[in-house]
């Protein structure tokens, strides 16, 4: 049914078609992923003489654009604010919101442009000094002096980094990093899974039995669970310097690992993926931003994975999820429900590795309450303090 | 297909084939059979999200095609299949025949197995397709279900295009195990099922059970939106209530044998760390407080 048809060409319905329009923006502002097909159905709700009555008109509309639990949860609240209280009060989420503390995303830099070529290099640090160096090839001199800064980089603390254009780049190797790692990762993956297809050889072999006709027919097994990475970063002051590294990171393992799940935790937990999941590193990180804001003082590590074992483990975790934990430990909160909460997600998830960024200073020795909790339910208590220990963990992934 | 019903009709319906919805799912039913969308039913374990595609079948007076996804599940299993054991044994039969009448022989429809998904668009009559659990199914499959959804027809090499003879109401459920897809989500109409409010569930109950005392019905979904808010492992369904209020049929306020309430708490509550964060006093409070 045609909606044009439905609705004859009056005013009234050019009026209805543009207020339906400008409430499907709305709605997109707020992430609803709407598309033409979805306005036309709208349109049609709305010529359908059962549906359009006030009182059904919202269920109606939800239950067309919503499409995930958090939207279908939102969606009332958006379509009072837009459709009757039009003015003011409306709770749109624009980009470019101002935000203080913790991490500092709108510093980012622009849209990614350039992408190395893909080669599979040992030694990863080395490959980007290349690649960064032939990008400013025009002169020679400025190309050796920018290789051996990536490559000290590389080794470099990210706290000491003060050079804005020394933190972009660090920002873009970590992502790329992650990219790289994610590649191979998925390779590997590829290789290890096969199709549920026949067994040729076994059923030829069972045939014997049935004098030459092969009439039990042996499959494969069933092939792997996919590798799947949670990964659960501390925002708190006491990370700032990091987190910005690191959110970069995480854009790179989500861009396109088909399974992971991104959550950052301050004093309470929130489930990052899907504005990480955004294409474009300067609109994730805005969306980052606007997740992340509201965050208080103190770092509460034990409550946030006590909220992601109750509301999130059973949803996210499979028996081939590595959870890895970026925090440095200083937990505001008891020490014994941060022991208890990690001692349930060692059960749930098929590795457990922390990153601390302190470990990587020469004279650190774990003594922080919390992380003296953690440790004993930890299988990799691994630096990530620069670039080249964040290179080191591949191997680690892999191992899954 | 037969004319859309309005979301009055559905609602009345509905109540006569014993479901008792909540608010606004008739609205989602009468879309979906408008606007010719397949329903996205997302919700916890136990929220009756299979029941709602029994009661439309009811509605629409049609069988109920259903399909149980789980991981690995592939197009062998869900469309089609060659029966490959008689098509070895035709062809032995036949050894000596023309090769190509043989072959010919082989792939007709009587070496089809028809799997549920070929079984839905071959009905005379539209059914409700019931895919249960998607998000247990790999993501390949989820997008060789998109095609199919958006198409309604399956190309078999041997047999050519089969086209759909009725397009089925296709409801899918998820328990969010996994992240569906965007395009699916785009594709599908949603409802997100919740537990039952109090007074939802207890009309349930009334509804299933008979011999029910009504002041009953009342207090036990009382009690078990009480129990829903306490940190479970497992959070009891509307299943579990209904086992819970069967064991518990003859009384008429569960203040009257605390006993036979923890008893059948068992019916309720299923994993050991529950029972044990329910003890008899927090039963006690949480009975007195839905009296």
């Amino acid at each position: 049914m045609s909606p044009a048809a439905a609705l004859p060409e009056t005013g009234v319905a050019a009026a209805i078609r543009a207020r339906l329009a400008g409430f499907v923006r709305t709605l997109r502002m707020n992430g609803f992923a709407i598309g033409l097909a979805e306005s036309r159905d709208a349109l049609a709700i709305l010529a359908a003489a059962d549906l359009s009555r006030p009182t059904l008109l919202m269920p109606a509309l939800r239950t067309l654009f919503a499409t995930r639990p958090a939207d279908w949860e939102r969606f009332p609240e958006i379509y009072r604010a837009y459709w009757s209280v039009r003015r003011t009060g409306m709770r749109v989420t624009t980009s470019g919101a101002s935000r203080k503390g913790g991490l500092d995303i709108r510093s980012w830099p622009g849209p990614d442009a350039k992408r190395g070529e893909e080669g599979a290099p040992d030694r990863v640090t080395r490959s980007e000094a290349e690649d960064h160096a032939a990008e400013t090839e025009d002169d020679a001199q400025s190309r050796r002096a920018g290789g051996s800064r990536i490559e000290s980089l590389a080794h470099t603390d990210f706290r000491h980094l003060s050079d804005p254009s020394e933190i972009e780049a660090a920002h873009a190797l970590a992502e790329r990093l992650a990219r790289r790692m994610r590649a191979r990762l998925a390779r590997r993956e590829r290789v290890a899974r096969k199709g549920r297809r026949l067994d040729l050889r076994r059923t030829l072999a069972r045939a014997a039995e049935r004098g030459g006709e092969p009439l039990d027919l042996v499959r494969r097994r069933p092939r792997r669970k996919p590798l799947k990475l949670v990964v659960l970063l501390d925002a708190s002051g006491s990370m700032s310097v990091y987190s910005a590294t690191f959110v970069r990171f995480m854009h790179g393992v989500l861009a396109g690992f088909a399974r992971a799940d991104a959550f950052v935790f301050h004093t309470r937990l929130i489930q990052v993926s899907q504005a990480l999941r955004e294409r474009d590193p300067v609109r994730a990180a805005e969306r980052f931003a606007l997740l992340a804001q509201g965050f208080g003082g103190g770092t509460r590590i034990g409550g946030a994975l006590e909220t992601f074992n109750r509301a999130y483990a059973s949803r996210t975790l499979t028996s081939r999820t590595a959870v890895m934990i970026v925090s440095d430990g200083y937990d505001t909160g008891e020490p014994e429900i941060l022991a208890r909460e990690m001692a349930r997600l060692r059960r749930r998830a098929r590795r457990l590795i922390w990153l601390n960024p302190m470990l990587g200073w020469r004279d650190y020795a774990p003594a922080a309450r919390g992380m003296k909790a953690a440790l004993p339910h930890v299988d990799l208590f691994a630096p990530a303090h620069d670039l080249a220990s964040l290179a080191a963990l591949e191997p680690e992934l892999a191992r899954l | 297909m037969t004319a859309p019903l309005d979301r009055d009709a559905i609602a009345k319906r509905l109540v006569a084939t014993g479901y008792v919805p909540d608010r606004d799912l008739a609205v989602a039913l009468a879309l979906m059979q408008r606007l010719g969308r397949p329903l996205l039913l997302e919700g916890e374990a136990g929220v009756g999200k299979t029941e709602i595609a029994k009661a439309l079948a009811a509605i629409h007076d049609t069988r109920l095609i259903r399909l149980q996804c789980w991981e690995g599940l592939d197009r062998a299993a869900a469309l089609y299949e060659w029966n490959y054991q008689r098509q070895l044994l035709a062809i032995r039969a036949r050894e000596g025949h023309d090769a190509r009448a043989v072959e010919a022989e082989i792939f007709s429809e009587a070496y089809l197995l028809e799997r549920p998904l070929l079984a839905a668009i071959r009905q005379e009559k539209s059914p409700v397709l019931l895919i249960d659990e998607i998000d247990r199914a790999d993501e390949e499959f989820e997008a060789f279900l998109l095609e199919l959804l958006s198409d309604f027809q399956v190309s078999i090499p041997e047999l050519g295009t089969i086209a759909a003879t009725s397009i089925p109401h296709v409801v899918l459920t998820s328990n969010a195990t996994r992240e569906l897809s965007d395009a699916l989500r785009r594709r599908c109409l949603y409802h997100y099922v919740d537990y039952p409010e109090p007074d939802r569930e207890a009309r349930i109950l009334l509804a299933r059970l008979p011999g029910i005392d009504a002041a009953l019905a009342t207090q036990v979904a009382r009690f078990v939106a009480k129990v829903r808010r306490e940190d479970l492992a497992k959070v009891p369904g509307v299943a579990e209530t209904l086992d819970f209020t069967a064991s518990l049929v003859g009384l008429t306020d569960l203040r009257d044998d605390p006993e036979a309430v923890h008893d059948a708490l068992i019916a309720l509550l299923k994993t050991r760390e529950d029972r044990a964060r329910l003890a008899p006093e927090v039963v006690a409070r949480l009975v007195e407080a839905s009296a």
